[in-house]
């Protein structure tokens, strides 16, 4: 089923990703094609078969909960954007 | 004596007798990268007086008795993998600036050794595409034709290994990613069980899928690389709790009795002859050497594997991407509100393929499409990794071609997004099944390299080690480098 132009602005809003029109319409033709391929995995029946996410026999690996070193304040600031004195700068994120 | 284009052993031997040192090997090498970069282009950046220091240090190390095989020798690191204090941009403008605080799992065991980094590689943005023509910076050339690609999208390390620049590189493979420019570029190139190395310090791409792995001229390197970065990390909580071999002792020449298939699934029509006839004859010397090949074996699950890799790796990536938003490090846009800066953040920051992929990843897992998109995907992963479970009862390996072409030209394959998928047709079902892979050279088309494809059972490295040295003895593809027309 191919995507129309309100499914692509749709998508890029879950994202939070802006598009120019023309990526837009280049991305709803591009998809639309590629999403095409997909129907091949409908020929398979795969009544009661348990989905996989994980290919190794591993499952919650845990540590104890033990303070450990990590990394100083100066490193984890290091790369900051926008920094005020301990801290990461940013926008408002709850407005009044 | 060609310093550049020794062995990781060749180099070792000569360092430990005094033959040569560090200091001098690394200066060959760093010469050897300045000439070759400008038509290459197989680095992202070049760490000059790091690798000096290193190459300092290692020589005082051999002087005190106390090196390993990898000790002194230059090697380049694929760009995703963090590396303190030196820029790893994942070759994306997203993380152009980035400077990581904190080393690789990887790099601090190939540092603990005393390798010396001579620079990070190119690579296709976020490791998405198969030619490292994604890359936002600049395409790297195959050494064997600068027209063409080398391969993706650890591109820049089959190029440097390819090309001399480096005796080996960590690389990654979520698609085919190691072994796919391995092929392309006529050297050796393994994917690890998944699990096996550690991913902590791998930038993520697709968290059940991404393994690094090295790339090198022969089989032995390989097995010297994989015996300094497999093994349990306690810091990556994928990781197998296992304690490797040493994957030197799997070094024997003997495939007798060893049971081959060869699956009819992976010859198939758009191959290029040329590519099927260099496999098969490669086949053909391994059953001469004594294994037992069924020509006829089947994996009739594997031309579903595309379709469920492009839902299953863009799902994970469109989650291990969300992360770039600007707020802590990384390119970050202004905006008026949080949301528009966001939004400019990633619309400026990721690239074509990068945007086509979290897109297909969101639309996979949304409300409405996810049982018939991602759950699907996921079923059929069973199927596949059951059907290969159900092949190794019958065969030790399975073999048949890395690629269904040698080497394209750049541009060739960027009109068309499907075009550029359908390069890895072969290697994913592998990262689907978590299993290991290699790719080892044998032979040429047109000139071009072809790569034979060996797939094992999880933690078989060892079987996959054999047949590679096994087949490698009994040529002689690994000895032949690029003309010098670059």
């Amino acid at each position: 089923m191919p995507l129309s132009r309100e499914d692509v602005l749709h998508l890029a809003s879950l994202v939070r990703m802006s598009l120019t029109p023309q990526e837009v319409e280049r991305l709803r033709e591009q998809l639309s094609n590629i999403l095409e391929q997909f129907h091949i995995l409908q020929e398979l029946d795969t009544t009661g078969v348990p989905p996989t996410g994980h290919s190794v026999p591993v499952q919650n690996v845990m540590r104890e909960d033990e303070v450990q070193p990590s990394l100083s304040q100066h490193d984890v600031l290091a790369n900051a954007p926008r920094r005020q004195d301990a801290f990461f700068r940013v926008h408002v994120v709850l407005e009044e | 004596m060609d310093l550049h284009w020794l062995t990781i052993h060749e180099a070792s031997r000569l360092l430990q007798t005094r033959q040569v040192s560090s200091v001098e090997l690394t200066r060959a090498c760093l010469q050897r990268i300045e000439a070759l970069e400008p038509a290459l282009k197989a680095f992202v950046t070049v760490t000059a007086d790091l690798a000096l220091e290193q190459a300092k240090f290692a020589d005082q190390r051999i002087a005190r008795g106390d090196a390993t095989p990898l000790t002194g020798i230059p090697v380049q690191i694929k760009d995703n993998m963090c590396t303190r204090g030196v820029p790893t941009t994942c070759s994306s403008r997203m993380l152009q600036n980035f400077v990581p605080p904190y080393n690789a799992t990887v790099v601090e065991r190939l540092f603990a050794q005393g390798a010396v980094m001579v620079g990070k590689g190119n690579m296709d943005e976020f490791a998405m595409g198969s030619s490292t023509e994604n890359s936002a910076f600049f395409p790297t050339h195959n050494p064997w034709d600068p027209e063409r690609v080398p391969g993706g999208s650890s591109g820049g390390a089959a190029a440097a290994v390819a090309g001399g620049e480096v005796a080996y590189a960590l690389g990654s493979d979520t698609g085919g990613s190691i072994r796919q420019p391995a092929s392309l570029c006529g050297i050796v190139g393994l994917k690890p069980t998944y699990g096996l190395v550690s991913r902590y310090g791998l930038v993520a791409f697709a968290s059940s899928l991404d393994q690094i792995g090295p790339l090198t001229r022969d089989v032995t390197d390989c097995a010297l690389v994989l015996n300094a970065i497999a093994g349990h990390d306690p810091r990556d909580s994928t990781s197998i709790p296992t304690t490797p071999p040493d994957y030197t002792r799997a070094l024997v020449p003997d495939v007798k009795g060893l049971r081959i298939g060869v699956p009819r699934e992976f010859f198939v029509q758009g191959m290029e002859p040329g590519v099927e006839e260099a496999v098969r004859q490669a086949v053909g010397v391994l059953e001469g050497l004594g294994a037992q090949v069924d020509w006829n074996a089947s994996l009739s699950y594997a031309p579903y594997a595309l379709a469920v890799y492009y839902i299953l790796a863009p799902s994970e990536a469109s989650a291990n991407l969300a992360r770039y938003d600007g707020a802590k490090y990384g390119l970050s846009a202004d905006g008026p509100t949080m949301w528009e800066a966001m939004e400019r953040t990633k619309g400026e920051g990721f690239g074509p393929e990068v945007k086509r992929r979290i897109m297909l990843g969101t639309y996979a897992l949304s409300s409405g499409y996810y049982d018939a998109f991602y759950k699907k995907a996921q079923q059929v992963r069973t199927l596949i990794s059951g059907e290969f479970q159900q092949a190794f009862e019958r065969y030790d390996a399975i073999l048949g071609p890395v690629s269904p072409t040698v080497a394209f030209r750049l541009d060739e394959k960027t009109a068309d997004p499907v075009q550029m998928y359908l390069n890895d047709i072969f290697t994913i079902p592998v990262n689907i099944a978590g299993i290991p892979a290699m790719s080892i050279p044998c032979g040429f088309s047109d000139g071009l390299p072809v790569g034979l494809h060996l797939i094992a059972r999880p933690l078989g490295e060892e079987t996959l080690l054999r047949i590679a040295y096994a087949y490698e003895q009994a040529t002689a593809w690994h000895q032949r480098h690029p003309q010098e027309a670059i």
